[in-house]
């Protein structure tokens, strides 16, 4: 790391929890010495480390060893050829963050670089402003560290995030209002208490450990950026993170220049960027959420403009779907392969089957869809639409009963 | 008509540290103006070259984003509150 530096003005500022230019109140990002970095970061060195995300440690924005999270990443990239059939395209894979260690979402790679650099810089104190997954990875590894921590969610999230978030014994807030609301507040209590918010004035460090996903998906692609990569849009900051993960990977050497696109997916009830988007504009109209993808619920992206200009830049394209075709999404991606996502996934699942569908994606193509997180978290949103459980006697009559009912084939055919 | 506005950190340094001030105008174009005229140079902080509030600044109206308002022409009455915060990553 060199410095901070504002993306709209370049302005440079020292290494310390800052997130804004005070200047433009542009966002300030870690500027990386690339010319020194290609000298150790070589494929062979990357495949002789740990298997976890610190294996990419070069481009993660703290100064010694990683302290908190240092199992977290190298989840599984599946190749999902049932999917594929269903959705109409020659390959797809399936990077399966919903099994990320320790607290099954895509967050657990951002929270173990934020808490790691908020050690370095002296505070005991960890905070956020959440949807729920980022609460839930704060709140884990706050308690493993041994940090003091305060998470801020909507008073109103599924029932399971709240649980995964108090389990760990930290300070749990819920605000009566939606997550932009607990963004204000958060950004007012950042201000006056000297705490690392990891999603404030540690952002720079923080949505760095995003890239972590892309690097694997490189590693895991046969160090080749795939041609294609669904990224479902909140704050918009993963899309725009795996992008530069790919950029990266290119600039170091570790995958060869090759042409990608990435596509964002939001859900229909909150989806200020895939509407700019699919209007060709550069910039968005903040909304006001409603949609049972409550981890996507964010009405003013902040990291909306950067995620535009990424898939205007890679000729990519985006959608957004409603809350039945989530639900047909979650359980499309179960029922092919095995893999029960949050609503979050169901939305890059529901995306992607309608950009394959119009040809943004040609069917001749190869994609990756990212699955940020686990279906066990949102229950809730599948509760009656999952099917149901036949009850019987504990008697194989009874059982024999049901199968003939329901086939109209004889057991023994 | 007393308006109360909290000023963020990284604008501190052109408020004398002052977290809160109070001004008096009857839209929130014009307490920004007021602002100015108090504290030189906080106008282009907030502004860009066309006058509109920049891209990474949230102002709230009684903690309603003036983008759901009428913008730089929504009205103020006494008691109002104007919040001024930058644009915070997703969770």
């Amino acid at each position: 790391m060199k410095a901070l530096k504002c993306r709209e003005c370049g302005r440079e500022y020292p290494l310390t929890a800052n997130h804004v230019c005070e200047f433009d109140f542009g966002p300030l990002e870690v500027v990386y010495d690339y010319e020194r970095i290609k000298l150790t970061l070589t494929r062979a060195a990357i495949q002789s480390r740990p298997k976890n995300m610190w294996r990419f440690r070069e481009l993660l924005p703290i100064e010694g060893d990683p302290t908190v999270g240092v199992e977290v990443g190298c989840t599984p990239l599946i190749k999902a050829d049932r999917l594929a059939e269903r959705l109409g395209i020659r390959e797809l894979w399936v990077k399966n963050d919903a099994v990320n260690y320790p607290t099954l979402s895509f967050k657990d790679r951002v929270v173990s670089v934020a808490l790691s650099r908020a050690r370095e810089l002296g505070f005991t104190t960890v905070a956020c402003a959440s949807t729920g997954n980022l609460a839930n990875s704060v709140a884990a590894n706050a308690a493993a560290a041994g940090l003091k921590a305060y998470v801020f969610i909507p008073s109103d999230l599924e029932h399971s995030k709240v649980i995964n978030s108090l389990i760990y014994g930290g300070n749990v807030i819920g605000i009566k209002g939606h997550y932009d609301e607990v963004n204000r507040l958060c950004a007012e209590i950042a201000g006056k208490y000297p705490w690392a918010f990891v999603n404030v004035n540690m952002r720079p460090y923080y949505a760095e450990g995003s890239k972590s996903m892309g690097f694997e998906i490189i590693e895991q692609s046969g160090w080749r950026v795939p041609p294609h990569t669904v990224v479902c849009m909140a704050s918009g900051s993963l899309l725009t993170k795996i992008h530069k993960s790919y950029q990266e990977a290119i600039k170091l050497g570790l995958a060869p220049e090759t042409p990608y696109r990435i596509h964002g997916a939001q859900a229909t009830g909150c989806s200020p960027i895939s509407t700019a988007q699919k209007a060709g504009l550069d910039f968005f109209k903040p909304v006001k959420p409603n949609t049972i993808a409550k981890s996507l619920a964010i009405g003013t992206p902040a990291d909306g403009f950067y995620a535009l200009r990424v898939m205007k830049e890679t000729d990519g394209s985006s959608d957004d779907v409603s809350d039945d075709q989530i639900r047909e999404g979650i359980k499309l991606l179960a029922e092919c392969e095995g893999i029960f996502a949050e609503t979050a996934g169901g939305v890059t699942v529901g995306v992607a089957r309608k950009l394959i569908a119009s040809g943004a994606i040609p069917a001749d193509a190869s994609a990756v869809l990212c699955i940020t997180g686990n279906g066990l978290k949102t229950m809730e949103a599948m509760a009656g639409h999952a099917g149901h459980t036949r009850e019987i006697k504990p008697s194989l009559r009874d059982f024999e009963d049901l199968l003939d009912a329901e086939t109209r084939v004889p057991a023994h055919a | 008509m007393p308006i109360k506005v909290r000023i963020p950190t990284p604008l501190r340094k052109l408020t004398h540290d002052e977290e809160i001030v109070h001004v008096n105008a009857a839209t929130v174009g014009a307490a920004i103006a007021e602002l100015q005229s108090r504290y030189p140079g906080i106008k282009e902080r907030l502004t860009d070259d066309a006058g509109s509030v920049r891209r990474f600044v949230n102002v709230y109206v009684n903690e309603e984003d003036i983008r759901f308002l009428q913008n730089q022409d929504t009205s103020l009455k006494d008691g109002d509150e104007i919040s001024i915060i930058p644009a915070i990553a997703g969770g």
